[in-house]
């Protein structure tokens, strides 16, 4: 299958990923290129093949519902979560105006 | 399944309104479901925010353990297949609210299958019969932050308090066919929630809110296009939220329009929905299983706790309390309907059955009629000067067992409660000093029969000659002269043995 | 006195414990390694010599007061930039995490410094890790110490973990930390002459490294013999409660249960990896490894791994799926670059901070992972690669029923000059042909130095083994590498 032009630019900017006109152009056989090459997957018989889940045989292990019982994961930690922030004003991080 | 005869009246005929709800519940924990921390309300912003749920680069999901039982114990509440193996998958979409750039959901695999609750019948909001909605499934999901749009003329401001925070999505089929239905399901599945404790189902604080599907049709046609008003968050806007896009879409066809599959917005301040414009080109999720998360996969001992910890369910308690208890239909549904309710008549029950050394069903209406109906007049009556906090059980089942002995009347009853609910004061003490006991000595009550007998020699023997009614008279007489303080139930009796004998 | 820098994590340990030398003196001399070779090689992003001071001085105050000193005491080491540093710039050599300082330590490097390692600085990579020649680093790319035979022309130290190969190759630090997705320890390693493996997905914790691909994603040590790749990886790994899919397993002891004596073993050759287009000198050095281990007593036995073909295209399904959705945090709201033109609205401030923050090479990793996942697509692709990927794993399983480790090349050719294949992305895939398989079945696997070819340029061979088989794995790369008799290193030029 090939794709067009538009439908890269649809998926840039399902991705959020602005891209000029020229980027858009180099891309495209970039694109029909990898997409042509991956499609060899399609020969290969996979009925009754389950997909894989877990790589390595392991279970989910589940938490016990204790607050910051590691403080690495746990909350109350304002500054280092906003210590990197573009626009961090009053304890918020700020993003252009949203209107819903 | 009984039809309901709710019908948009248009121009062109009468349509069906098709509705289907998603409800997203707060699970009761006391951390997130993927980090360790709190999920509190009301904090300070940011302040409950860990490095995970900001999406930190490295930062990995690891699930809690209480979140995923409490989604099973109201899976098996609504009587749904519980699937022992599930799985989370990423709902991936960019929003200021969103830190990961994508939700951790589940699709695929949720970890509840198809259940279902029952609506009772309601003859006077148009619910003819008991109704069952079908449930379609319940997965387990991290809710996002908030944005604030007001504290700043060109920025809204991010709080990921909310971020992380478990939600269990409940999805419904499309089974209901007016407001009422929506309300009562909505109503419904917060009871079961609440009796269940996963969910402590407050609307205000944002614990519980429904996204509404709403589509019209001609009744008996195929279902039409359906619009989805999101985070509605009362039963109240969800009931204005379906009359409104009801009409709006009724109203759109019969212009010669097409309604649009779209997310909608619910506007209390107006009641109208409007189509929501953030939300536009978020319709392509990419979903596909967490890389970070192995599936769930649960034992048989989990199952069996979660299934031994469910206390018992509204629909259950209601019938014990008509069948086991001799309540009535209307009273049993008013005592289950909500948690506090119930706990409070059981207590009140069992301590009252205890102190009259009766069985539980030999007190359950007394104490019925007094939590329904007798002491909210009093403590209504008594508006800010009642302190709810001296209603206590045992206060309240000392004066139900005096009533029950015969030692005050039911007016007396009420006086005793009302001072109380003001001082706190034991409610013997309370009859003792303040003379609230009727009079069951028979000595002083026969005494004033006999003057009644004797001064009404006419009435008498009308009585004695089949005016059956006139024994109304003779208590109202024995009544007065005793200034209202004589046990009644004495007072027939003797009344009867005089008169008859 | 002898050049410190000569020696590697063994030397280093023993000779701090036993008092030969200070860590401080091992700390300087690789701290001016560092620093005459950076611009040459553009190995590191940022040095960072007073980090490898003080945990150098903690060691030598430790051992002072007569403590036990730990797995890795007195050792600096380099430390790839994908893992989450406390205080010190992370940037997965990305424009969009430019002056992200974190809050936080990873778990693999906070293992190490436990284990008495210092940090010599942050190593250059192929951005986000995504690449096999480390030409796609926001930081510029980074120059392999090696040099082809009577060329001056920059050479490929291979990618992601680039920076790692080249500073282990050049005696810039005696061990790096790697992760490899998709043969991104491996593949360098061989291209520089170093030992690298790839422990079992689950080993290494990957809490606090940057994700690339989450199902795939493992750290590992690029170090310069297999002794200390024993040594190091029992330092980084261990179960981790705060990654869902670490292994909650205790860590072999690898360094002491290493032994290259084969007699028993057996080793199976796959025959599909015998592809074409693969250099004579390649093959001509798995022969060699075939007579190493014959030689150190194992049986050489015949398996097929019937989808291997298909792992590649699997792969570049799975791992740009993954990475599209790991990618999606880089907005410019929390952390990292913000591009906010004048009036732009959030979704456009999104958009223009991801195309000014990702290179060309993450760009066309997320709009093909994008792509597989969008509506319509997403069981044609993502679904059938992930069954294509359960039936190399079984490929696998299959195999060790017949085998104890496998035996193939790290990679199709040596290394290549810088330039040669950025214009075509398939050709750079390739590089990662035989490395990939191991990798979406989540096994161990190392690669060893063979040899030199013709130009002069090291070449590698890639052991794989069974699921929690790392000993096994180690024990052959020692029983090749005792007698590839490997001593080649790149000329100083820099």
């Amino acid at each position: 299958m090939s794709v067009d032009r538009e439908t890269v630019a649809k998926i840039a900017s399902l991705a959020r990923i602005q891209m000029d006109d020229a980027s858009l152009d180099r891309l495209v056989p970039e694109f029909n290129n990898i997409l042509a090459w991956v499609e060899q997957l399609g020969e290969v018989d996979t009925s009754g093949v389950e997909p894989m889940t877990a790589v390595i045989e392991n279970h989910q292990r589940l938490r016990d519902d204790v607050v910051d019982a590691d403080p690495l994961t746990g909350g109350g930690v304002r500054d280092k979560v906003l210590a990197n922030a573009p626009a961090a004003e009053h304890g918020f991080f700020g993003v252009p105006k949203v209107i819903e | 399944m009984t039809t309901s005869n709710y019908r948009i009246h248009g121009a062109t005929g009468e349509w069906e309104v098709v509705i289907g709800l998603e409800v997203h519940a707060q699970v009761t924990s006391n951390a997130k479901l993927f980090s360790g921390a709190a999920t509190a309300f009301g904090a300070e912003p940011n302040s409950q925010v860990s490095l995970v749920d900001a999406a930190m680069p490295g930062m990995l999901p690891v699930p809690n353990r209480e979140c995923i039982r409490q989604a099973v114990r109201t899976g098996m509440a609504i009587d749904a297949e519980i699937n022992a193996w599930s799985r989370f998958d990423r709902k991936n979409y960019f929003y200021a609210d969103l830190p990961q750039g994508y939700q951790i959901s589940q699709l695929y695999h949720p970890i509840v299958g198809e259940g279902s609750l029952t609506i009772e019948a309601d003859e006077k909001a148009g619910i003819p019969a008991d109704k069952v909605i079908g449930i379609e499934r319940i997965h387990v999901e991290q809710d996002a932050g908030k944005l604030m749009h007001d504290q700043h003329p060109s920025m809204s401001y991010v709080d990921l308090n909310r971020s992380g925070v478990a939600l269990m999505e409940i999805v419904s089929r499309p089974d209901m066919r007016s407001p009422a239905e929506a309300g009562a399901y909505v109503r419904k599945l917060r009871a079961i929630l609440r009796y269940v404790g996963s969910c402590d189902g407050n609307m205000e604080e944002g614990s519980m809110r429904a996204d509404v599907n709403v589509s019209v049709r001609r009744p008996g046609e195929a279902f039409g296009t359906r619009t989805e008003t999101k985070n509605v968050n009362s039963v109240r806007f969800v009931m204005q939220t379906i009359e409104h896009e009801a009409r709006r879409q009724v109203d759109l066809i019969e212009d010669g329009g097409v309604v649009v599959q779209e997310t909608r917005l619910f506007d209390p301040n107006t009641g109208t929905t409007r189509s929501m414009r953030s939300k536009e080109d978020a319709h392509d999720y990419r979903y596909f299983p967490d890389p970070d998360l192995l599936p769930l996969e649960l034992d048989a001992d989990f199952l069996a706790e979660c299934r031994a910890s469910l206390p018992e369910l509204p629909d259950a308690k209601r019938r014990r309390y008509v069948e086991a208890l001799g309540l009535t239909e209307y009273n049993a549904r008013e005592l289950t309907a909500e948690v506090e309710t119930y706990a409070r008549f059981e207590q009140l029950l069992a301590e009252t059955a205890a102190k009259l050394g009766k069985s539980e069903k030999d007190a359950a209406t007394q104490v019925a009629n007094w939590s329904l109906s007798v002491a909210p007049g009093v403590i209504n009556a008594l508006g800010a000067e009642a302190n709810p906090a001296n209603a206590t059980a045992a206060a309240q089942a000392e004066i139900l067992a005096m009533q029950a002995a015969g030692e005050i009347s039911g007016g007396q009853a009420k006086e005793i409660f009302e001072i109380v609910l003001r001082t706190g004061r034991e409610p013997a003490e309370i009859a003792e000093a303040e003379g609230l006991k009727q009079v069951s000595d028979t000595g002083a009550i026969e005494a004033a029969i006999d003057q009644i007998i004797a001064g009404n020699a006419d009435k008498v023997a009308e009585y004695r000659g089949g005016k059956d009614k006139l024994f109304g008279f003779f208590v109202g007489q024995t009544m007065k002269a005793m200034q209202g303080k004589a046990n009644p139930a004495v007072v027939n009796q003797l009344l009867k043995e005089k008169l008859d004998g | 006195m002898t050049d410190l820098t000569e020696l590697g994590v063994k030397a280093i340990r023993d000779g701090v414990a036993s008092g030969d030398f200070t860590a401080r003196e091992v700390a300087e001399s690789f701290n001016a390694n560092v620093a005459a070779a950076q611009d040459a090689l553009n190995a590191f992003i940022v040095a960072t010599p007073e980090k490898a001071l003080e945990a150098a001085d903690a060691v030598d105050a430790a051992r002072a007061r007569g403590d036990t000193l730990g797995k890795l005491a007195g050792v600096p080491i380099g430390m790839k930039d994908l893992f989450a540093t406390k205080g010190v710039q992370t940037t997965a050599a990305s424009h969009i995490l430019e002056g992200f300082v974190p809050e936080y330590e990873s778990t693999v490097s906070a293992n190490l410094w436990r284990a008495g390692a210092g940090m010599l600085g942050k190593l250059n990579l192929d951005q986000f890790a995504m690449g096999s020649s480390n030409e796609t680093s926001y930081f510029g790319n980074v120059i392999s110490p090696w040099r082809k035979e009577g060329s001056n022309a920059g050479l490929a130290p291979g990618g992601s973990s680039g920076g790692s190969s080249a500073a282990v190759a050049a005696r810039l630090c005696p061990a790096a930390t790697g992760t490899d997705t998709g043969g991104s320890i491996r593949q360098p390693a061989a291209f520089t002459g170093i030992s690298g493996i790839k422990p079992t997905y689950g080993r290494c914790s990957r809490w606090g490294i940057v994700a690339f691909a989450s199902s795939l994603d493992q750290a590992g040590p690029m170090v310069r013999d297999v002794t200390d790749c024993a040594i190091m990886l029992e330092a980084m790994a261990g179960f981790d409660p705060k990654d869902s899919t670490s292994l909650d397993l205790p860590v072999p002891e690898w360094e002491a249960g290493l032994d290259p004596d084969l007699r028993g073993k057996k080793v199976g050759i796959p025959r599909e990896y015998r592809m074409d287009g693969t250099d004579a000198a390649i093959l001509k050095s798995w022969d060699d490894g075939i007579a190493w281990l014959r030689d150190a007593g194992a049986e050489i036995v015949d398996v097929s791994l019937p989808h291997t073909k298909y792992a590649l295209p699997a792969y570049y399904i799975v791992a740009p799926a993954e990475a599209s959705s790991n990618l999606a945090r880089y907005d410019g709201v929390r952390y990292g670059l913000r591009e906010l033109p004048q009036g732009a609205n959030l979704q456009e401030m999104y958009a223009a901070t991801r195309a000014a923050g990702f290179g060309d090479e993450v760009k066309r990793r997320i709009m093909i992972g994008t792509y597989v996942l969008s509506a319509g697509f997403y069981d044609a692709y993502y679904n059938q690669a992930q069954r294509v990927r359960t039936l190399i794993s079984n490929d696998f399983k299959a195999a060790f029923e017949q085998c104890d480790v496998i035996l193939a090349p790290t990679t199709p050719t040596a290394s290549f000059p810088l330039g040669d294949k950025v214009d075509d992305p398939l050709a750079m895939y390739l590089n990662d042909v035989f490395a990939v398989p191991a990798s979406l079945a989540g096994l161990p696997a190392m690669s060893v130095p063979a040899g030199l070819n013709a130009d002069g340029l090291p070449l590698g061979l890639q052991i794989i083994g069974r699921a929690f088989d790392e000993q096994g794995v180690l024990n052959a790369g020692l029983a090749i590498e005792s007698r590839a008799g490997f001593d080649a290193r790149p000329k100083r030029w820099w």
